[in-house]
C-alpha cells in the first residue's frame, strides 16, 4: 500500500491531486460526476468581496492544444458564498481552499477576514495573478514590491495556510516567489494563465470580448513545468504545481520537478473524471517504482 | 450517485441526411439515464487532431431499449466535419446528459415548433415527446434551399409539417418568420419553441413577444466545459449572467435581454 498523503504547511491532502480554481466551480458541480472525497482537494472558483458579473461574451477561444479564457472572475461575492454555497459543501471529506481576489489590498484583507471565520476552509489561495480583470489581479503579482505588500497585509490577518498563486507573466518568477516567501507565505501555487490573444482573420476581429485573455492547457505545460522546477529550487516553502496537466504522466512530471501537490485545470473540461484517473496513475507509478509514499516522489528528479 | 456521466459509446449508425447533415447514432455502455428534448451531449472527437475541446450536440432521439441515442450533426468546421466521417464501430466519448430541457406542453396547448439549420434535432424530439395530437402541433423548418432541408416526413405522425426556404424551392419562400404560420394568426398558439441560428431565434422571439405568446428558445453559445464550471458560455439575462450549459440551453424569451 503506497501512502498518497501529503502535507502543505498545515493542510493535509489525502492525495496530491486537486482541481484548479475556475475549473471545478465550487466543488458541488463536480459531485454530479464523482464523490468529492476521492480527490485531494478543490481550489474553489475565484471569489471577490462583492458580486462581479465578469467580462462580456465571448469569453473563450479554443487554441492549438489549449484555450484562452477571459471570464473575469464572475462570482456572486463572499457573502453569497457563505450563506448559500458553504453550507452545502461543508461536509465534503476533502480540502476546500478559497481562491481570494481583490482590486485593492483592502479588498483582499476584508475578504480574508471573512474566510477566516469558516472552519471548513483551512487555507486560502491568494490570487495575485488573474490576467482578466482591469484592476488589481495580475497587477499585484507582476512586481516584487506589490506582491510583497499584499502578502504581508493578508498574513497579518490570517493564521491558517496562506498559499500565494503566482503569475507566469513575469521576467523572473523565482524573484516573486522568494518575495512572497519573505513575507510569510506558507506555500506558492503556480502557474496561473499566460496572457495571450486570438484573432478571427476573416472578420478581422479579436475572438475574445476583452481582446486578450489567459492561455491554459497542454500548450503551456513545458513552460509551467520549467517554472515549477525553478521555483521549487528557489524557495523552502512547498510548491503547488499546475499548467496543462492532462494525465498521470504530466502530474508525475510536476511532482518530480518539485511540486508537493498538483492542480488539474483545463483538463477537467475535456474529462470531468480526469482527476480520478490521475490518482490511479500516480499510485500505479509509485508501486512500479517501489516508492512507499508520494513524499519520495516529490522533487526526486535525477540530474 | 452521479447524475452526469462520461463514457465511451459505440457508433452504430452514421447516415447522411443531406449534403451537410448527418445522423449519428451511438450505443451507451451502461443504461442511459432519462434524456429530454433540449438536453445535449458533449462529444470528444479524437479524429479531429487539431481541436482541443469537446463539441456540444443536442440529443435527437433516445431509445432506452437499444440503449442508443442519436444526434443530427451539421458540418460547420473542423470538429463537426471530422465527426461526420466517423465509422460505424468506432468509439465516441460523451459527457451526458447536459443542460435543461424544454418545458413540456400541457394537454390543451397548441404549439408551434420552429427549427432552422442544426436546430431541427431538438424540435423533432420535442414533437415526438409532446404527447399531443397532430392537430395541436405545427412544426416549421427553415433552410436556404430544398437541398439544405433534412427529410422529416417520418414526423408527419407527430406534427403538421411546414417548410420555408429562402429560394422558394421547398415550401413557402422566405425566412420561417415570413411563413404564413407566423403572418396569419400567431396568437392561435399557446406555446412556441425554437432552435436554430441566432438570427432566426431572435426573429421568432420578436414575433412571439408581439403576439404575446409564451416562447422558449435553445441557445448555442460557445462552450468549454458544458457542465457549469468554466463560466464561458454565459448569456446576459434579467437574472444576471447565466450559464447556457446548466441554466439553459433552453430559456424563456422573457428572461433574455433580447
Ligand atoms: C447546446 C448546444 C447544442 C447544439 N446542438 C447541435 C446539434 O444538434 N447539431 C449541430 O450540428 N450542432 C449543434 N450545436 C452546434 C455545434 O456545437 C457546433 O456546430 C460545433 O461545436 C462546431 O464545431 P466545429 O469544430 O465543427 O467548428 P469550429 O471549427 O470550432 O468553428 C467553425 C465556426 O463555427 C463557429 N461555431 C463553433 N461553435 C459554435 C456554436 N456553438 N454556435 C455557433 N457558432 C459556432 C465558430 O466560431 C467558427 O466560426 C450545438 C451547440 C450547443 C451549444
Ligand atoms: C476558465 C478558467 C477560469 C479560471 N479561473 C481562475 C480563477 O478564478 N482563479 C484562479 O486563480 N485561476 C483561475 N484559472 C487558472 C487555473 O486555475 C490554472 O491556473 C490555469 O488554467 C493553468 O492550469 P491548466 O493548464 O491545467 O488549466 C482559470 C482557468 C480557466 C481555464
Ligand atoms: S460551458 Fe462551461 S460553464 Fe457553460
Amino acid at each position: 500500500m503506497v501512502d498518497l498523503k501529503v502535507k502543505v504547511h498545515n493542510l493535509e491532502f489525502k492525495n496530491p491531486i486537486t482541481l484548479a480554481s475556475g475549473t471545478c466551480g465550487f466543488a458541488r458541480e463536480m459531485t454530479d460526476f464523482f464523490d468529492p472525497s476521492l480527490v485531494g482537494g478543490f481550489f474553489l472558483k475565484g471569489t471577490t468581496l462583492k458580486n462581479r458579473d465578469g467580462n462580456a461574451y465571448p469569453r473563450m477561444a479554443e487554441t492549438p492544444s489549449g484555450m484562452l479564457n477571459a471570464v473575469g472572475l464572475q462570482n456572486k461575492g463572499i457573502d453569497y458564498f457563505i450563506e448559500n454555497i458553504y453550507p452545502e459543501i461543508i461536509d465534503y471529506d476533502t480540502q476546500l481552499i478559497i481562491n481570494v481576489n481583490g482590486s485593492t489590498v483592502e479588498d483582499y484583507i476584508a475578504l480574508t477576514e471573512k474566510v477566516n471565520e469558516l472552519d471548513k476552509i483551512q487555507g486560502i489561495e491568494l490570487n495575485i495573478s488573474c490576467p482578466n480583470v482591469k484592476e488589481g489581479g495580475m497587477a499585484f503579482g507582476v512586481s516584487c514590491p506589490s506582491a510583497e505588500m499584499v502578502t504581508r497585509e493578508v498574513r497579518k490577518v490570517y493564521d491558517k495556510t496562506l498559499i500565494v498563486k503566482l503569475s507566469p507573466n513575469v521576467t523572473s518568477i523565482t524573484d516573486i516567489a522568494q518575495a512572497v516567501e519573505g513575507q510569510g507565505a506558507d506555500a506558492v501555487s503556480l502557474v496561473n494563465t499566460f496572457l495571450g490573444m486570438a484573432i478571427e482573420a476573416e472578420t478581422r476581429k479579436p475572438k475574445l470580448s476583452t481582446i486578450t485573455g489567459g492561455l491554459s492547457g497542454p500548450a503551456i505545460k513545458p513552460i509551467a513545468l520549467r517554472m515549477v522546477w525553478q521555483v521549487a529550487n528557489a524557495v523552502k516553502i512547498p510548491v503547488i504545481g499546475m499548467g496543462g496537466i492532462m494525465n498521470a504522466a504530466d502530474a508525475i512530471e510536476f511532482m518530480l520537478a518539485g511540486a508537493s501537490v498538483v492542480q488539474v485545470g483545463t483538463a477537467v473540461f475535456k474529462d470531468p473524471l480526469v482527476a480520478l484517473q490521475i490518482i490511479d496513475g500516480v499510485k500505479e507509478y509509485l508501486e512500479r517504482h517501489n516508492m512507499n509514499s508520494v513524499e519520495e516522489l516529490i522533487g526526486s528528479l535525477q540530474l | 450517485m452521479p447524475k452526469k456521466f462520461v463514457a465511451e459509446f459505440v457508433v452504430v449508425e452514421n447516415r447522411a441526411l443531406n449534403a451537410t447533415n448527418f445522423l449519428i447514432k451511438v450505443k451507451a455502455p451502461t443504461l442511459l439515464p432519462e434524456i429530454k428534448p433540449g438536453q445535449f451531449v458533449n462529444v470528444e472527437i479524437h479524429e479531429a487532431t487539431d481541436i482541443f475541446l469537446r463539441r456540444p450536440f443536442s440529443v435527437f432521439e433516445v431509445d432506452y431499449e437499444d440503449n442508443t441515442l442519436s444526434m443530427i450533426v451539421k458540418i460547420l468546421g473542423k470538429g463537426s466535419g471530422k465527426l461526420t466521417e466517423i465509422k460505424v464501430g468506432s468509439k465516441l466519448s460523451l459527457v451526458y446528459p447536459l443542460g435543461k430541457s424544454f418545458t413540456y406542453p400541457d394537454k390543451d396547448d397548441k404549439i408551434l415548433l420552429v427549427g432552422g439549420g442544426s436546430g431541427v434535432a431538438p424540435m423533432l424530439f420535442l414533437a415526438k415527446e409532446s404527447g399531443l395530437p397532430i392537430s395541436q402541433v405545427d412544426l416549421i423548418l427553415g433552410a436556404r434551399t430544398s437541398q439544405d432541408h433534412v427529410n422529416v416526413e417520418d414526423y408527419a405522425k407527430y406534427a403538421s409539417l411546414h417548410y420555408a426556404s429562402e429560394d422558394g424551392s421547398l415550401g413557402e419562400k422566405g425566412f420561417v418568420t415570413q411563413h404564413s404560420v407566423f403572418t396569419t394568426n400567431l396568437k392561435n398558439y399557446t406555446k412556441i419553441y425554437a432552435c436554430g441560428p441566432d438570427g432566426m431565434m431572435r426573429a421568432v422571439a420578436k414575433h412571439a413577444k408581439d403576439a404575446e405568446v409564451y416562447c422558449e428558445v435553445s441557445l448555442e453559445n460557445l462552450m468549454a466545459c458544458g457542465f457549469g464550471v468554466c463560466l464561458c458560455c454565459i448569456e446576459p439575462t434579467k437574472n444576471g449572467n447565466q450559464c447556457v450549459c446548466t441554466d439553459g440551453p433552453v430559456f424563456n424569451i422573457n428572461e433574455l435581454k433580447w
